[in-house]
């Protein structure tokens, strides 16, 4: 880029150990963890307050230059990946629970908090912070607010969304707003803003500041694990349990093969031979925990599993989880290369879904693991492949976008929480008529004019971009992003 | 004027054809519905009708137009309800109108307000386009949340045509605990202790009462077996943790019938106008302080979340809004003015505005 003004404008802004612009600086930040997309930035800033984000975002603006905002580049959708002469704006820094009010059940973070450390700070009121993804340990409450995360327990209480329940923001052209409140009942008056933002995947601005609410933490878990046969029963399983009226905290399946990736990965202790597993948990007050367990319990002996275990203890709950939550690493053990889907299908349908990726899987000759938050019918095929193979990644692109389209077609979602970011953007379609995506896209516009923030990400491009290790990739060809 | 579409066609025509619009559906919260300054109102009841219920997958999608009352019904059959618990069922609240005001009742204290429930939304733009956002499915990332967006967007941005909801199991059985407090300070003591206390409630609200006590009325849902034990729980919780000076328990019909008065806003009394001001806890002091003189009758729900006044003078009260800063809306009053009270965020809002209705079909935001 030769945007010499703009570059000493951020000089003004940052000392160098805070403005990174040479090749190796710039590694770390050249892609998230969908690692088949790349792209160097021209240079990443790492604000340590929010008026220099700001700022930042001015001149941007001013100068017509994307950025990214980063967390922790733990998206498994491309949403983190840089822009070509773009930059990265890391907020890492921007890391201080700024409020923790227990008689109001609310904190008040800046982005780069990780989410695990909200609930360690609430920890000794008795509280916690619920949305909890898989990576909760290190992705950051900015990251998840962009993207609507969300994790096994939000059958309940509900994803990212559910618990912000206000925002300061700075738009894409500079302009600082902050709406919600520290009541529970967040906006409350006019629009729900939150509920725009939240899931907008960067396209808006940069959150900067967040009231999250805390809930206090279940007084007794009783979490169920039962093994089954083959993978359609566990899913009938889950039907049952929801028709049951009970209403669970969690509800999760691994099929075989994610089984194996977790023995193998982090020495779960499953019962040996299932074709698949269904975690249950119950969560909230003692007593009504006690006989919703009961109830439970008649359901999962009539769903027909061979084997059911109960967890006595913290300790044996937390083994049950272990290999749910190390299910994605586990898994990299088993195949050099995989990509993770999360499409959405009504959960009568699930049986149905199932069967058809195994179908799909075997018609394609890939491997393919399961391991979902089947209560909210929430998939998440893992496609196995290996990399080096010439055309591997396109062959299993190719599989994921019929699993994609399945779930569209079942009347369901190509996401429930990994977002669009780069790699679904081709999928919109499927989904979202044209009316609908320019009407998405001109609110875009008259938030961002300039379309600098995260730009070229959520909306389909011009082409059908094709995700490719091989070539030049769609994106660089429309000069979107290069690699080096 | 009023006009009255029958389809989508139709309401798409109209649209085209008019200007200065106000959707309406069963026009219970008449500060928002009554058309006023020369608006037209866009009478939205006959689009009507539950479009699809599938028990098992615990989702709904239902014209705008649809009383909630019959969702109610239709739900209820399968032990299923609305965790948000819309109020003015009773008197004929539509479905589009519980979303587009954003009125939740007193038990949204458990799982959220309506925003925490909508799935997905079709409304018809003031480009007289047919949006979609959304889905069907409980779970869904794809694309902007324009259902939320739309929760309490008072119809200055289109009008609903159909919505999406996600629903939970209703539980079996309730029973109230409204304990009486020497004053405000001890009861917002004890909503305090008890929001990091294991016991879970459906609903918490503060009621004040008229010698200057305040109770707090608990209500917990659950199964039958279970909540005895719970209640007295409860009880001892209150007694030995909070200044509690006396208590009664609510059940079985007389429970039911106290609800569905509150679900009325029996409360608020005739004649008075009826403001919602979400607040936290902390600051109700702040706000007693200056609107008691002002509103002779007042509630808190969601456990001092969001206050309910009944006020005769929505001028002054606006004006003790901005001095307090606390943003408020207008659901019986006067028409041609909802939002009082300073309007945070209202920017923004209004640039989604110029994106969905830049000709200004429906009224200013
Ligand atoms: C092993 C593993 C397990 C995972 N499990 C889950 C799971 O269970 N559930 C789930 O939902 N996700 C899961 N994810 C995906 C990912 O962790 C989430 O999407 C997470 O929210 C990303 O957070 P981050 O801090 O890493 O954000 P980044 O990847 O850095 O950024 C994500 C997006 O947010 C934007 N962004 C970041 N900060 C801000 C901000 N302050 N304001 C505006 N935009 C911002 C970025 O521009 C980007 O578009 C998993 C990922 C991995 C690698």
């Amino acid at each position: 880029m030769n945007d010499q003004p703009f570059f000493s404008a951020l000089q003004k802004i940052y000392p160098k150990d805070r403005l990174l612009t040479q090749g190796v600086q710039l590694l770390a930040y050249e892609s998230d963890a969908l690692t088949s997309f790349q792209a160097k930035p021209t240079a990443v800033v790492i604000p340590e307050t929010q008026e220099e984000a700001i700022e930042t975002v001015r001149l941007c603006h001013q100068f017509g230059v994307p950025f990214v905002a980063r967390g922790s580049g733990t998206s498994l959708s491309g949403g983190s990946l840089p822009i070509k002469d773009g930059i990265v704006i890391a907020l890492n820094r921007l890391n201080h629970i700024k409020k923790l009010d227990p008689d109001q059940r609310i904190a008040v973070v800046e982005p780069g908090v990780v989410n695990l450390h909200i609930s360690q700070a609430a920890d000794r009121y008795n509280l916690y912070y619920a949305p909890d993804p898989s990576s909760q340990p290190v992705c950051t409450i900015g990251g998840n607010v962009a993207f609507n995360s969300g994790g096994a327990h939000c059958l309940k209480y509900g994803m990212t969304s559910n618990h912000i329940l206000g925002l300061k923001v700075v738009l894409a052209d500079g302009e600082v707003v902050e709406f919600g409140s520290e009541s529970l009942e967040g906006v409350g008056v006019g629009p729900d803003l939150i509920g725009l933002f939240v899931g907008s995947e960067g396209l808006f601005g940069i959150a900067l500041e967040i009231t999250v609410r805390l809930l206090p933490k279940p007084e007794l878990y009783r979490t169920v694990l039962a093994a089954y046969n083959d993978l359609e029963t566990a899913g009938n399983a889950v039907a049952m349990v929801v028709a049951s009226g009970l209403l669970p905290g969690a509800m999760e399946i691994m099929d075989r093969l994610a089984i194996k990736a977790a023995e193998s990965g982090v020495d779960a202790g499953y019962p040996e031979n299932a074709a698949a597993l269904l975690i249950v948990e119950l969560e909230g007050e003692a007593e009504q925990v006690e006989t919703e367990f009961e109830e439970i319990m008649e359901v999962i002996k009539e769903s027909g599993a061979y084997e059911v275990r109960v967890a006595k203890d913290a300790e044996q709950r937390l083994q049950i989880w272990k290999g749910r939550k190390g299910a994605f690493s586990s898994v990299g053990r088993l195949s050099p290369d995989y990509i993770v889907q999360d499409g959405v299908v009504p959960r009568s349908h699930l049986g149905k879904a199932l069967a058809e990726i195994d179908r799909l899987s075997q018609e394609y000759g890939l491997d393919v693991a399961n391991v979902f938050h089947a209560g909210d019918g929430n998939l998440h095929p893992l496609i196995l492949f290996n990399g080096r193979e010439p055309g591997a990644l396109e062959h299993a692109e190719e599989l994921a976008g019929k699993i994609l389209k399945m779930c569209v077609d079942l009347g369901g979602s190509i996401t429930g929480e990994h977002g669009v970011g780069m790699e679904k953007r081709r999928y919109m379609p499927a989904m979202f008529s044209e009316v609908d995506l320019e009407t998405m896209k001109a609110i875009r516009r008259q938030i961002d004019p300039k379309e600098i923030s995260n730009r070229g990400k959520m909306f389909p491009g011009g082409e059908a971009p094709a995700l490719k290790m091989t070539g030049m990739h769609p994106l660089e060809a429309q000069g979107i992003i290069s690699r080096e | 004027m009023s006009l009255q579409p029958t389809t989508l066609e139709e309401l798409q025509e109209m649209i085209t054809a008019n200007r200065s619009l106000l959707p309406v559906g069963g026009g219970t919260k008449p500060a928002l519905s009554a058309a006023s300054n020369g608006a037209t109102r866009l009478d939205m009841s006959r689009l009507s009708g539950l479009i699809e219920y599938e028990p098992g997958e615990y989702t709904f999608t239902a014209y705008a137009g649809t009383p909630v009352r019959d969702i109610v019904a239709a739900l209820a059959e399968h032990g299923q309800y609305l965790p948000f618990d819309p109020p003015l069922v009773e008197r004929g609240a539509t479905l589009g109108g519980v979303v587009a005001a954003n009125t939740a009742g007193s038990g949204r204290y458990r799982y959220g307000g309506v925003r925490d429930f909508i799935i997905g939304v079709r409304f018809v733009d003031g480009r007289s386009q047919l949006v979609r956002g959304g889905g069907k499915v409980v779970k869904n990332a794809a694309g902007f949340d324009l259902p939320k967006f739309m929760v309490g967007s008072a119809g200055r941005f289109g009008a609903f045509v159909d919505l999406s909801f996600k629903v939970f199991p209703e539980p079996r059985a309730y029973v109230t605990l409204k304990a009486v407090f020497p004053g405000l300070g001890p009861a917002l003591g004890a909503i305090s202790s008890l929001f990091t206390a294991p016991n879970e409630m459906d609903v918490l609200d503060l009621e004040p009462l008229a010698d200057g006590r305040f109770s707090l009325i608990a209500r917990l849902g659950g199964l039958s077996s279970a909540l005895p034990g719970r209640i007295e729980r409860l009880q001892s919780f209150l007694y030995a943790k909070t200044e509690a000076v006396s208590h009664e328990v609510i059940q079985a019909e007389a429970d039911a019938a106290l609800w569905q008065q509150v679900n009325a806003f029996a409360w608020a009394g005739d004649g008075l106008c009826l403001v919602k001001v979400p607040i936290s806890p902390k600051r109700i002091p702040l706000l007693e302080n200056v609107v008691h003189g002002l509103a002779p009758r007042r509630r808190y729900t969601a456990g001092g979340n969001i206050a309910w006044l009944a006020v005769s003078d929505i001028d002054s009260l606006d004006a003790v809004l901005n001095t307090v800063n606390l943003p408020g809306v207008v659901l019986f009053g006067p028409p041609g003015r909802p939002f009082i009270g300073p309007r945070p965020g209202v920017s923004l809002a209004r640039r989604v505005k110029q994106a969905l209705d830049p000709s200004g079909k429906f009224l200013e935001i």
